[in-house]
């Protein structure tokens, strides 16, 4: 606490050295039990998200034998043993759809990237030729929905069965990211725009060397997002893709977890496509695959905490 | 050689605005001025218009016998395909298993309604009651992070915990008990995809409530508190009349969606639970349509869904605005 703010602090609280995190001068100081309670309160949540990640990643990185005398997960880490992400990267079924994940994340970003700001730049100005329709034709998509089984006709209409693009194209475009996009934009001053007109730059020019380096926060907010549905994007896999090595990671997590406890019986949802091998993977390979599929999250994740909360709470304002 | 006319660039100020000059432009002149923004909405336009508006138009194959065979591609068997007019209406109302799926569905969002719907108001609460702003932003960065979790990562994560050869059941068979059937009980299904929705989604679904929570004033607290309040009463007085209109706001979207229960998590755990209970609208669908191949019915189904649907979220903005609140769609 600076001098200044010394001086200032009333004769009552003087008297009674307030702790650093207390609240304003008239709340009455907490109860032992309120505290307790909260505290732990707090800490369960917390724990009761923590823990299962805890445990897949101290298993993963186990041996054999602990997991043996463990009698399967383990808690408490006793070695560091990479050798089951050895295994899952050196070729095989896993490799391979680690592989194309990234693919089509990668991908798949670039292309609703590029297409959503293109679009959300062009219904940035009100009063231009179409604005109302065109916006209307986007806004549109929040009410109507394709439905499942036509989607599915038109896809494999189009010849896009056991193709990438079949994980990519249907879900390119988010009217709920081009809303945001658009709502930022909007928010540029106009007199940017102008000056860049005077200097005789074209739309995409503008676009480029002036609206986009203005909204680099958002427009990779935007980018995550997306990122995380494609890295996350799941059943599209089950209509769409048929062949084995073009097999995200979120099918393989679930035939490897999910699949391999339940009876296969009929039903296309949890039919097992033969795992490639005999063996059933051991537990650290399974709890690999699955710190894989969290991995993502995990590394983008300290940025989108700085950045999208805010995004988030404007879009849907502006929206 | 003039320059052309400039767009404009935010929506009129004043009464000053060139209004009435913009007007004067006419749709050639607009077109040359605005060309290249209408160029740069036509390729999200045309994918929206392929993988979303023709299949929402396709819907119509639930008046059809549609039948893929009768044509070398989707498109021809659409056209060759025998309209049948109300008759796979008539088929799935007459299907005791799709009223089922309807009922199981409609429970599942009634359920959630009670148990879910409150949990991230009382976390919210809770977390702004916190002083140190070091215990916030901690737990808030590892509530908000399953949200970024695929579902099947959510009901892998709880297959591992709770099911059969997961840590609860090795820890309790370690102990000397006999595990309890979490994941292929139909009985207390309802409550593990609660539970399963709660962990993902309820801290995502906290940070509204807390942008709201921050919008109080807090003179209010201070001057109730100076009359004497105590800190339930505040909360009474002042939190909860705070929270309200985004409370009803997000009550209502809910029920404009209740038709809505989620997809892939009911997908995924349907085999292990069996049909019964995991059965909701969207899997009646899928599996009625796409694995059974009784397109027609499916498409039926699916239809049924969507103008409820509507009609749902319609009736829920109608409500919002009753209740004076701003709805979904009023002005953008």
């Amino acid at each position: 606490m600076s001098a200044d703010t010394v001086k200032l602090v009333s004769a009552d609280t003087a008297i009674r050295p307030r702790r650093k995190n207390a609240g304003p001068a008239w709340e009455e100081p907490p109860t032992l039990l309120g505290q307790f309670g909260k505290g732990t309160i707090l800490t369960l949540v917390v724990a009761v998200v923590i823990v299962p990640l805890w445990v897949v990643v101290v298993t993963s990185l186990s041996s054999e034998k602990t997991i043996n005398e463990a009698g399967g997960y383990v808690f408490l880490p006793r070695e560091f043993n990479p050798s089951a992400y050895v295994v899952i990267f050196s070729g095989g079924q896993i490799t391979d759809a680690i592989l194309v994940s990234t693919i089509v994340t990668l991908a798949g970003t670039a292309i609703s990237l590029v297409v959503t700001v293109l679009a959300a730049y062009g219904l940035s100005r009100p009063g231009t030729l179409g604005h109302r329709p065109i916006l209307f034709y986007f806004l549109l998509t929040f009410l109507i929905y394709p439905g499942m089984i036509p989607s599915y006709l038109v896809v494999t209409g189009l010849g896009l069965k056991d193709n990438l693009l079949a994980l990519i194209l249907p879900t390119a475009i988010s009217a709920f990211n081009l809303v945001v996009l658009r709502a930022f934009f909007m928010n540029i001053p106009g007199e940017l725009y102008d000056s860049a007109r005077m200097d005789g730059a074209g739309e995409f020019r503008i676009l480029w060397r002036i609206v986009l380096p203005l909204s680099k926060a958002v427009t990779a907010v935007v980018g995550l997002f997306y990122a995380v549905g494609y890295w996350n994007a799941f059943f599209n896999a089950i209509l769409y893709i048929d062949r084995n090595d073009l097999q995200p990671v979120q099918r393989v997590l679930q035939q490897f977890i999910l699949a391999g406890q339940t009876p296969s019986t009929s039903g296309a949802a949890v039919a097992i496509p033969g795992l490639g091998s005999a063996v059933p993977p051991s537990l650290a390979i399974k709890m690999a695959v699955v710190v894989v599929t969290i991995v993502p999250a995990l590394i983008i994740y300290p940025f989108v905490q700085r950045h999208f909360t805010k995004g988030v709470i404007i879009g849907a304002v502006k929206g | 050689m003039s320059a052309p006319p400039i767009a404009p660039v935010s929506p009129p100020k004043a009464k000053t605005t060139p209004k009435t000059k913009r007007q004067q432009l006419s749709i050639g002149q607009r077109l040359r001025r605005d060309w290249p923004l209408l160029l740069m909405c036509v390729p999200a336009m045309l994918l929206l218009l392929v993988f979303h508006y023709v299949p929402a138009l396709g819907n119509v194959i639930a008046f059809q016998d549609y039948n893929p065979f009768v044509g070398d591609d989707p498109l021809e068997a659409f056209l060759y395909s025998e309209w049948i007019g109300f008759g796979n209406f008539e088929y799935l109302f007459k299907n005791p298993a799709f009223w089922d799926s309807v009922l199981t569905t409609l429970s599942i969002t009634a359920f959630q309604l009670v148990f879910y719907f409150p949990i991230p108001i009382l976390l919210a609460i809770l977390l702004n009651s916190i002083m140190s702003p070091k215990i916030r932003t901690l737990v808030q960065a590892v509530v908000y992070l399953p949200h970024f979790f695929s579902w099947v990562l959510v009901v892998s994560l709880f297959q591992m915990m709770l099911g059969g050869a997961g840590l609860l059941s090795q820890t309790l068979r370690q102990a000397g008990y006999t595990p309890p059937e979490i994941m292929t009980n139909p009985d207390t299904f309802i409550f593990l995809v609660t539970s399963e929705a709660v962990w993902k989604d309820a801290g995502w679904g906290m940070i509204v409530f807390l942008a709201a929570l921050a919008a109080i004033d807090p003179a209010l607290y201070e001057a109730s508190a100076a009359d004497g309040a105590g800190r339930w009463r505040r909360m009474w007085h002042i939190t909860l009349p705070g929270l309200r209109s985004v409370i009803i706001l997000l009550l209502i979207l809910r029920l404009g969606d209740a038709l809505n229960v989620g997809f892939e998590q009911f997908v995924l755990q349907r085999e292990m639970v069996g049909r019964e209970a995991a059965e909701v609208l969207d899997t009646y669908v899928y599996y009625q349509g796409i694995a059974v191949q009784q397109w027609g019915v499916g498409a039926a189904a699916g239809l049924f869904k969507a103008v409820i649907g509507i009609l749902l979220i319609v009736g829920a903005n109608k409500l919002a605005h009753r209740f004076g609140e701003q709805g979904i769609y009023s002005k953008s």
